[in-house]
């Protein structure tokens, strides 16, 4: 028997999920506040709901994000499949080193230094800042992840399926998209959805590389909350909770079912 | 690897690695190149709407003659930048300290258990952080306020008198990234925890070690790889951090990310921002690299 300490594992338990679910649930339950102030209860009420979707501003910034966070994390999707394939599958190849430091610099890179970097060179080029601009920044740093994403699930496949199709004499591009894409396909759907929700979420590199008339939803709660707590953001807050949490429900039932019927 | 390299695999192979390298190359590479550059600029003739001097590339020597050192050397005169380099260092530092202790337990407790319980479990502590990191900052203003949910349940049972004041302190900032980066934390632990040899644990219990002896004998110093993944993961981003001091914080947290924002936005000073950007990656690049040595070292071992 292992040594244990029951109690101690279950206190451990209690209070760090509390700590890592009550300001959420909190946060969901004031979001149907009455009152306006946070301290005060005021009764169940929908009514911040209601502003929210009168309020334009919030309404068009969640279109531009919506259409930013679809097109980008597309675009990531098929650049960092493409990169962590070539990480993963096609051995050495020249500037190699360079290729692996790029995809993972990224992830450690400080987004103040991402975004400023990228507007310093919007600006160079002269490029109109707005909406591609936001989708051009979140893509690069989106695919970063995919890209590991995705060569860490071809490196968990050995590649004897692909060599015997090879061999067999089917076209490198055949096999990569009748073999290697459906077996990887979970990791890529995992990819784009970890885009969706990055792009969904920045507001920094956003913040950089914008310009007007390009507001996301990030910025815009940003500055509302800037200005203090209102319910309004509670309620915008809780709505995109339900929307994430449906997702990653999705996401796992689909990678379930993907591990299922994956050969092993 | 010999699976991709046939004679008529050449231009898939072009595609594959070319179209990803070039992107990589224009937002990634050349953009960090523009700060570089940029840094070493007088602010003059920077002031946007600034004037590009990339068309007018005269070789490497007008490079080299238009270096221009007084971004570097006003950050080190001026007290605010040394003080808000130090001051990222102290607050990641304590941060990632603190979330060590809240994660280690998390993590050994999830380790622990049932098997059919540790994926639910795992997916638990995942789930937070795939929920936007602004709006899990934003829920503690709330709590934290001074008249907020936290003083207010602390002063119904009696604890305090006085509300306590935590919002807009490094202690909020403190909280925030606790709470936001503990994930990071709790997944690299868990993951070396859950590996861990039953049957160690199982020899010191019978050789008369309390738990708690075998837990700093044994159980911890096995952990150490997870523990040194778990804060890498934690510090880098904390050093960072832009959303957490600025709204959490108060108006004397210095951070070094508040103060590229500020310095980039309100006083619209390019070339210093771009000084401030290129030193906050130098002072990361050691951490990195120190890291790097550590799980060099380990894998070989």
């Amino acid at each position: 028997m292992r040594p244990r300490i029951p109690w101690f594992n279950w206190t451990a338990l209690i209070l760090g999920f509390a700590f890592l679910y009550l300001p959420i649930v909190i946060l969901i339950i004031y979001s149907f506040n009455e009152s306006k102030l946070v301290t005060v209860w005021g009764g169940w009420s929908l009514k911040w709901y209601g502003e929210l979707f009168r309020n334009e501003g919030i309404i068009s910034a969640a279109q531009v994000t919506l259409v930013v966070a679809v097109v980008a994390s597309t675009i990531a999707t098929v650049l960092g499949t493409m990169a962590g394939f070539a990480l993963a599958r096609l051995g050495r190849f020249r500037g190699r080193t360079l290729f692996n430091g790029m995809v993972l610099a990224p992830l450690v890179m400080p987004e103040v230094i991402t975004g400023l970097s990228l507007l310093l060179t919007f600006v160079a080029v002269s490029l109109d800042r707005g909406q591609l601009t936001i989708i051009l920044a979140h893509a690069t740093f989106s695919m970063c992840y995919v890209a590991v994403v995705v060569q860490s699930r071809l490196t968990g496949f050995d590649d004897s399926v692909e060599e015997a199709a090879l061999d067999l004499g089917a076209k490198p591009a055949t096999v990569f998209f009748r073999i290697t894409l459906p077996l990887i396909l979970p990791a890529v759907i995992a990819g784009w959805l970890l885009s969706f929700t990055l792009s969904l979420d920045d507001l920094v590199i956003a913040s950089f590389v914008t310009g007007p008339g390009a507001t996301t939803l990030p910025m815009k709660i940003f500055s509302a909350v800037r200005l203090g707590v209102t319910p309004e953001i509670n309620a915008l807050s809780t709505i995109l909770i339900g929307l994430v949490a449906t997702g990653v429900v999705i996401a796992s039932w689909i990678d379930k079912r993907g591990r299922m019927r994956a050969p092993d | 690897m010999a699976a991709f390299e046939g004679a008529s695999a050449r231009w898939g192979r072009r595609i594959m690695i070319g179209v990803p390298y070039l992107w990589l190359l224009i937002f990634f590479l050349i953009p960090f190149a523009v700060v570089l550059k940029l840094s070493f600029s007088s602010a003059a003739i920077a002031i946007p709407p600034y004037a590009p001097t990339w068309d007018t590339w005269e070789g490497v020597q007008t490079f080299f003659a238009e270096l221009n050192f007084d971004n570097y050397t006003f950050l080190f005169e001026d007290s605010l930048y040394v003080n808000s380099y130090l001051s990222s260092l102290k607050i990641a530092s304590i941060s990632t300290f603190l979330t060590l202790l809240v994660g280690y337990p998390l993590a050994y407790a999830i380790a622990r258990s049932s098997d059919t319980w540790r994926n639910v479990l795992v997916l638990l502590v995942i789930l937070p952080f795939w929920t936007s990191f602004l709006i899990r900052v934003y829920a503690w203003i709330g709590i934290l306020k001074t008249e907020g949910l936290l003083n207010l349940a602390l002063e119904s049972i009696g604890l305090i008198s006085a509300p306590l004041q935590i919002y807009n302190t490094d202690w909020a900032v403190y909280i925030g990234i606790v709470y936001s980066y503990l994930p990071f934390m709790v997944l690299p632990l868990y993951a070396t925890l859950v590996k861990l040899d039953g049957s160690l644990l199982e020899a010191s219990a019978d050789l008369g070690a309390k738990p708690l002896t075998t837990f700093w004998r044994v159980t911890f110093p096995l952990s150490l790889p997870g523990v040194a993944a778990g804060c890498f993961l934690v510090f880098i981003p904390a050093v960072g951090e832009f959303v957490i001091p600025t709204l959490l914080g108060g108006a004397d947290t210095l951070m070094i990310g508040k103060t590229l924002w500020t310095e980039f936005f309100s006083n619209r000073d390019w070339p210093l921002a771009s000084a401030v950007a290129v030193l906050l990656l130098l002072v990361l690049v050691i951490p990195i690299v120190a890291f790097q040595r550590i799980a060099q070292r380990e894998g070989q071992s």
